[in-house]
């Protein structure tokens, strides 16, 4: 039976802790910081040599960092990342014991097992350089797939956990009615990552048997298709996780309600429905598939998903709008934004995250998953250039904003380094920033991804891209030091904290508010404008032309180039 | 109450809808059947559509059909690697072959005239790249992928591997001249 000593209120936030949770929690952000830094090195690396004028590795060490740096900071960053989200969403935000802390436990040394072997496989015996995607028949070492298999175990275990944690608190009755938003919206991750690990398992382990021998070819077509039903989907896993961050943040910095529960809780419900199908968009220039096909799957029969995003992209600078108007910041369109916390690093890397991710992220992968625009962007840097910024500003700076805010209250220890922490997302957001431009203007002027040697200086009768790709590209590494220099602060003041930070007793309060009181219905009722949140809206139309503009410009420089019929 | 607490109201789904969301949500559901229609639209009256004729192929069966075409069109060779440079009429079926790392054979083609661009890969998958005009296919093996080509701008262009295909990946180029 547990007793009260398997809980800990956090003075702050009120917060129930389980404490078998509380140390999975910890663990699994620990993990993820430490591949996030392994995974950072090696980016600076990719970037160094992709700058013309600095070329800094050569050519078998080049392909082995970039597999290297794919893998560590998009799978395993990420995904531990989003473990220690998942117990926080279900066992602390619903004040319940955890569901089996010690087969928790099990999952995560499974992860951590698999990510070892993985970057074993990768970085120490160096002949698994085969990128993330292990596109067959090109091959890896054995233990590259079993050490992704193991992973994805522990993972999907942890997913069953969450479920299971779900039903302890409905069964002990530590809430009343339905389950928090930002907890829905991890239930759909959980969902989602369920459907993506399933997925991998179809792929990967025929994969494995090929490569011990037992299966005697994998078309590479079928590969593609069911790898990025792995591959994508995780991709939505994190936009769910990462939206239900920015619900998270601008409700404890806030107090913030929800605009609507309704209108939030079925977007997600919108990424359930149709993002399953989100692998097409990888397939739209392969051999082999119908237009009908590529149409009906790109486009999730209606860009369902897409306009879930659009929908959250409003709801949540909305219900931000809205609570601080109703707290008197209601001067002008934007006196609520001038006012937030800007020195606050929750709040501007969480801000800068949503307008990063919606406006370079959102609207260029809405452009080269169109059908026909996908043959100007096809495995050219734009593609890189693209997810830089959906993942990269998007998901992981969203996941260093809570990481501030986790540190205190969690492990208990003040933040060393607090100005230096207030200016880490503008000096990673706008590295991260450059690099997204700087490749996807390169990818438009047609440089590929994954190459060594743009300047074909090693090959006789070389082609010679246009000088102002050959720019970007060098802009493009300096970008990537800024944004490695955002990513060493990040790392040093976490792991500085938590080694060195001031400790916190448990009945202590760290001394700054940790959760703003929640807005009441009295203050709603005070703002009577008939809009209530017209900032956000003047935010989204401006978004919303920009969209309209890229979009038809791409269609008109598809026009140009050789007639296909 | 806020994000992480249960919806004050336990009978959330009847609130209303903020009158600013509504009007965004339709803004979306507009734009997203434009999006989606887009597509479709550009089949009848664009001029840059994939076929979407592909046949199963053996690296055997496609080397063959590829040696044919060089065989009887081949009007010189080029370079240290004697690539046969292959100058087919108008309308012909023409192989590409994508290998470990070369495009092969090299083509001459006619400014606005139709060819029938076959694209395959005899090993590893690769990415067929045409530049500066940036147009980008996969090539996969085992897939024989017919491109209804009209070039339509005169001069040397390169064909770059942009599907990554080991450590010669880069030096994988390929050419197509087009002239008058």
């Amino acid at each position: 039976m547990n007793t009260n000593n398997d809980f800990r209120i956090c003075p702050d936030t009120g917060l129930k802790w389980h404490r078998p949770a509380e140390t999975l929690i910890k663990l699994n952000a620990v993990a993820a910081v430490v591949f996030l830094l392994v995974g950072g090195i090696l980016g600076l690396g990719v970037g160094l040599t992709r700058w013309p004028e600095v070329h800094l590795l050569g050519p078998d060490t080049f392909y082995q960092v970039l597999t290297g740096h794919g893998i560590n900071v998009l799978i395993f960053w990420i995904i531990f990342f989003e473990m220690a989200v998942l117990h926080f969403a279900s066992s602390t935000l619903l004040g319940c014991r955890m569901a089996m802390p010690k087969v928790g436990m099990g999952a995560f040394v499974l992860m951590v097992l698999g990510a070892l072997l993985n970057n074993y496989a990768v970085m120490v015996v160096g002949n698994s350089s085969v990128m993330m995607t292990s596109y067959v028949p090109m091959p890896a070492d054995t233990l590259f797939y079993v050490g992704l298999i193991l992973f994805a175990v522990g993972a999907l275990i942890n997913c069953f956990l969450f479920l299971g944690t779900l039903v302890i608190a409905k069964d002990d009755k530590t809430y009343e009615g339905s389950i928090p938003l930002v907890t829905f919206g991890a239930l759909t991750a959980c969902i989602i990552a369920i459907f993506t690990i399933a997925s991998g398992a179809v792929i990967l382990i025929p994969t494995l048997l090929w490569n011990l021998g037992f299966v005697s070819n994998i078309d590479a077509g079928l590969y593609r298709l069911i790898w990025w039903a792995f591959g994508h989907s995780s991709q939505q896993v994190n936009v769910a996780a990462q939206v239900s961050i920015w619900y998270l943040i601008a409700a404890v910095l806030f107090g913030a309600k929800p605009l609507s529960e309704k209108v939030s809780r079925f977007a997600f419900l919108l990424y359930i429905a149709v993002l399953q199908l989100a692998s097409a968009h990888h397939l739209l220039v392969d051999p082999g598939l119908s237009s009908e096909w590529k149409i009906f799957n790109t486009s999730y029969a209606m860009y369902l998903a897409v306009m879930a995003s659009m929908v959250h992209g409003l709801t949540v600078p909305g219900s931000i709008e809205h609570a601080q108007r109703a707290r008197g910041l209601s001067a002008g369109l934007f006196e609520w934004l001038r006012k937030a916390p800007w020195g606050n690093p929750v709040f501007s890397g969480m801000f800068l995250s949503l307008v990063g991710f919606g406006v370079l992220g959102g609207i260029t992968g809405v452009v080269m998953g169109t059908e026909q625009i996908n043959l100007l962007i096809h495995n050219t840097l734009y593609v890189p250039g693209h997810f830089h910024a959906t993942v990269v500003i998007g998901t992981t700076m969203t996941f260093m904003a809570i990481t501030f805010w986790l540190v205190p209250i969690l492990f208990r220890r003040q933040l060393i380094m607090k100005k230096l922490a207030c200016l880490q997302p503008w000096i990673f957001g706008l590295g991260m920033t450059g690099v997204s431009l700087f490749m996807m203007g390169a990818g438009t002027l047609g440089v590929p991804r994954r190459h060594w040697d743009i300047l074909f200086s090693s090959s006789d009768g070389g082609f010679e891209f246009s000088a102002a790709a050959i720019t970007m590209m060098g802009l493009n590494g300096m970008s990537v030091i800024l944004a490695c220099l955002g990513g060493a602060a990040f790392c040093i003041i976490v792991v500085g904290s938590l080694l060195f930070g001031k400790k916190i007793g448990e009945d202590e309060k760290v001394g700054d508010v940790m959760i703003a009181a929640p807005v009441t219905d009295e203050e709603y009722a005070t703002n009577k404008a008939a809009m209530t949140i017209p900032g956000t809206l003047g935010m989204v139309a401006v978004f919303f032309v920009a969209f309209v503009l890229y979009y038809f410009i791409n269609w008109k420089y598809l026009a140009q180039t050789w007639g296909l019929s | 109450m806020t994000s992480i607490s249960p919806p004050a109201r336990k009978i959330w789904w009847k609130e209303p809808i903020e009158k600013g969301e509504l009007i965004w949500i339709a803004v979306v559901v507009v734009w997203g059947i434009i999006l989606t229609l887009m597509m479709p639209f550009w089949h009848i009256y664009g001029d840059q559509n994939l076929s979407d004729e592909a046949y199963r192929t053996t690296p055997e069966i496609y080397m063959a059909k590829a040696q044919a075409v060089v065989d009887k069109y081949t009007v010189r060779t080029e370079g240290d690697m004697q690539i046969p440079v292959v100058k087919p009429p108008a309308g012909e079926d023409i192989y590409l072959v994508g290998r470990l790392w070369q495009w092969w054979p090299y083509f001459e083609l006619k400014k606005d005239e139709t060819y029938r661009l076959h694209i395959a890969s005899v090993d590893w998958q690769h990415g067929f790249s045409l530049q500066p005009t940036n147009l980008n296919v996969q090539v996969l093996p085992g897939y024989d992928m017919v491109l209804t080509v009209t070039p339509n701008k005169t001069g040397k262009h390169t064909i770059v591997c942009n599907e990554y295909c080991g450590i010669g990946h880069h030096n994988m180029l390929g050419t197509i001249y087009v002239v008058e």
